[in-house]
């Protein structure tokens, strides 16, 4: 854990070149490496245009729309912050023991959508790099070449995500903009139409999502050597867990562990989390740094998401995905796995825990009940914390007499990965860019590395025409010295404006 | 537990974020359509769906389609709109976690080895997309000028 190459000696004297904006991974982000004249990494940073506004947007509206009024903060999560939102609202309704009905409705939301955005993301982003290789050519490097060449992977990665979104329609009550969630519980239980429904799929969506594990874990074995190391950075990790240690992504306690797999705290009450954690600022980019407060910000920055969930637990619950985890576990050699790759496998092992948890639920008879609402005293102030598929998410809200939000803060699962993908991307600069020329692929690299954190980096803007992605070349002055550009269609060359002015 | 929706011969899907700004052209669009069936008794052959992007399993929503209309702001689009044909493409625009009509189009084609229903997208232009604003004042005439469009047109009322 080092600050090394987050800032240079004398940036004015190096070149800079900037990949923006990202590609596959949400919104805007960039990244700027500055070169010497030998080409050599002095210096690596990964931009990110923040979230900020989100307080902003949700101040002095009142504490009953929050759940459904911060699902537009993001178009790829928006069932984790209608959930989070939801938990933060039990509070202020004096709700501190939701129905068991209610619960485990909202697990099932859960469920689906980590599995929906985990499979999003293994079969469509990511899968391209693995099952080609990071230097495959650019034209074939996504989701139609996969299913170009495995055309059963790719259906399978689509009918997986539809699942989830299936989930998330019956116990959100629609596909979108759900309203299923609310202060207090939930505002429907599930019919037996809409369990046997569901049924139908399952056992085919469990054993999809064993081949998805089966394939990842032959994938990284392949070349396991180099997937252990690639991207790869040493970091404490933190994560919801369950009192008897098992894995949890909706109700728990937080977690943390150092480099080494050692106890930084433990179960730790998720409403304090304020002690535990603070949120650094750094000059140069818009996104907060948290870290542990008793290890300061420079030791204490930490990795959330699939990788730290799977590393931090003692076991799952579900079959398959225990014995998963224990070869995963293995893999790590008696310290945790910290290769960031490794995220892609234990992303997979969460999707085949989801399904088979998925599956358990829609046998349970308390998702028929109609006890769906409890309340009690308010208070002004309500904490929400669950594991979105990306990470932690917190949302913290306090209101006035009047139910209207006076102040908000939300740590999202992306701002608490900001200093852990800094540190990958310097990672993979020093070990595979450092003094060669700057080529695509090599480019491609760094895009990988952060990836694999599957980071959301905006919402749900995606007007048509804005995503190109471009690289600049500036002298020490400044100066536009050259330029490359990732065109719409994948094709590499040179701006047109450039080409233009001759 | 049947979806009147899936049996549909035309499907509209009109997307985009309703809190930001000029992204929201494509729900409003959905839900002018919505209300012109809830209140008017029109096209009753149309299906309506909505979300924040287009993605992959959006693929399985184009089946059994005569017809499919995209409805989305457009930063490039010629003010108020434009409407033409998509065709399947290997759009290997790097687009986040979104994707392009043509796109799913495509998806469409390779997990169902079969071509996807005639599709068209109507790009309405849009100008600020930051979140918690309203559609803006140019914006909101060009979507009444879109609306029109569909209103008179053989788009959703086809003979």
């Amino acid at each position: 854990m080092t600050d090394q190459l987050e800032t240079a000696q004398h940036p004015e004297r190096l070149k800079r070149v900037v990949i923006e904006p990202l590609t596959r991974v949400e919104g805007h982000g960039k990244v700027t490496l500055l070169l010497d004249d030998a080409n050599h990494i002095k210096q690596a940073r990964l931009h990110i245009v923040e979230f900020r506004g989100f307080e902003k947007f949700v101040q002095g509206r009142p504490y009953w729309e929050l759940p459904v009024l911060v699902q537009r903060l993001c178009g790829i999560c928006p069932v984790s912050h209608h959930l989070v939102a939801a938990k933060a609202t039990d509070m202020l309704v004096g709700a501190t023991q939701i129905t068991p009905a209610a619960e485990k409705i909202r697990r099932l939301m859960h469920y689906g959508q980590t599995l929906q955005s985990h499979a999003l993301h293994f079969f469509h982003l990511c899968s391209p790099d693995l099952l080609f290789g990071f230097d495959d050519e650019v034209r074939h490097r996504n989701i139609i070449g996969v299913i170009e060449d495995h055309p059963e992977i790719a259906k399978q990665g689509v009918l997986l995500r539809k699942y989830g979104q299936e989930v998330i329609r019956v116990t959100a009550g629609k596909r979108v903009h759900g309203t299923g969630a609310i202060p207090g519980g939930v505002n429907k239980s599930i019919s037996t139409d809409e369990r046997d429904y569901l049924l139908k799929d399952i056992d085919q969506i469990i054993a999809w999502s064993q081949g998805s594990v089966e394939l990842i874990k032959r994938i990284f074995s392949d070349q396991f050597d180099y997937h252990m190391a690639f991207a790869t950075i040493d970091s404490n990790m933190m994560s919801m867990i369950r009192n008897d240690g098992a894995f949890e992504i909706y109700h728990g306690g937080l977690r943390a562990k150092d480099p080494n797999g050692q106890t930084i705290f433990d179960h730790v009450d998720c409403n304090t989390y304020e002690q535990y954690l603070r949120e650094g600022v750094k000059s140069w980019s818009y996104m907060k740094f948290p870290f542990i407060h008793s290890l300061g910000s420079e030791n204490g920055w930490y990795r959330v998401g699939p990788l730290a969930r799977v590393n931090n637990c003692d076991f799952f619950t579900t079959p398959l995905a225990e014995q998963a985890r224990k070869a995963f576990r293995d893999a790590g050699q008696g310290r945790p796995v910290q290769a960031s790759l490794a995220y892609h496998w234990a992303r997979l092992i969460e999707l085949l825990h989801c399904a088979e948890a998925i599956k358990d639920l829609l046998f349970d008879d308390d998702l028929l009940s109609d006890d769906l609402l409890v309340k009690g005293d308010m208070q002004a102030r309500g904490i929400g914390v669950l594991e979105a598929p990306r990470g932690t998410l917190i949302h913290d809200y306090r209101i006035n007499a009047d139910g209207l939000v006076e102040k908000a803060n939300l740590i999202v699962s992306t701002t608490n990965n900001n200093q852990a993908m800094n540190e990958s991307i310097r990672q993979v600069a020093n070990h595979y860019l450092d003094g060669k020329q700057l080529t695509e692929p090599l480019l491609n690299q760094i895009e990988v590395a952060i990836r694999a954190y599957d980071p959301c980096l905006s919402c749900a803007t995606h007007a048509l025409g804005k995503m190109p992605l471009e690289v600049q070349l500036l002298n020490s002055e400044g100066e536009l010295v050259d330029r490359l550009q990732k065109r719409a269609d994948g094709a590499i060359g040179i701006p047109a404006d450039r080409e233009n002015s001759g | 537990m049947t979806d009147e929706s899936r049996t549909k011969p035309i499907l509209v899907f009109a997307y985009g974020n309703p809190s930001r700004g000029d992204d929201a052209l494509g729900p409003a669009m959905y839900e002018l359509i919505e209300e012109q069936q809830q209140k008017a008794g029109l096209f009753t052959d149309v299906a309506l769906l909505t979300d924040f992007q287009l993605q992959i399993e959006h693929a399985t929503d184009l089946q059994q389609r005569q017809q499919v209309i995209f409805i989305d702001a457009s930063l490039t689009a010629s003010p108020p709109y434009e409407f033409h044909p998509v065709l399947p493409e290997q759009d290997l625009s790097y687009t986040t976690h979104a994707m392009s009509p043509g796109a799913v189009l495509y998806v469409y084609q390779q997990i169902n080895r079969q071509p996807p229903p005639p599709a068209y997208m109507l790009s309405i232009r849009g100008y600020a997309f930051r979140l918690g604003e309203p559609i803006s004042r140019r914006a909101r005439a060009h979507l009444q000028a879109a609306f029109e469009f569909l209103m008179r047109g053989q788009v959703l009322n086809p003979e």
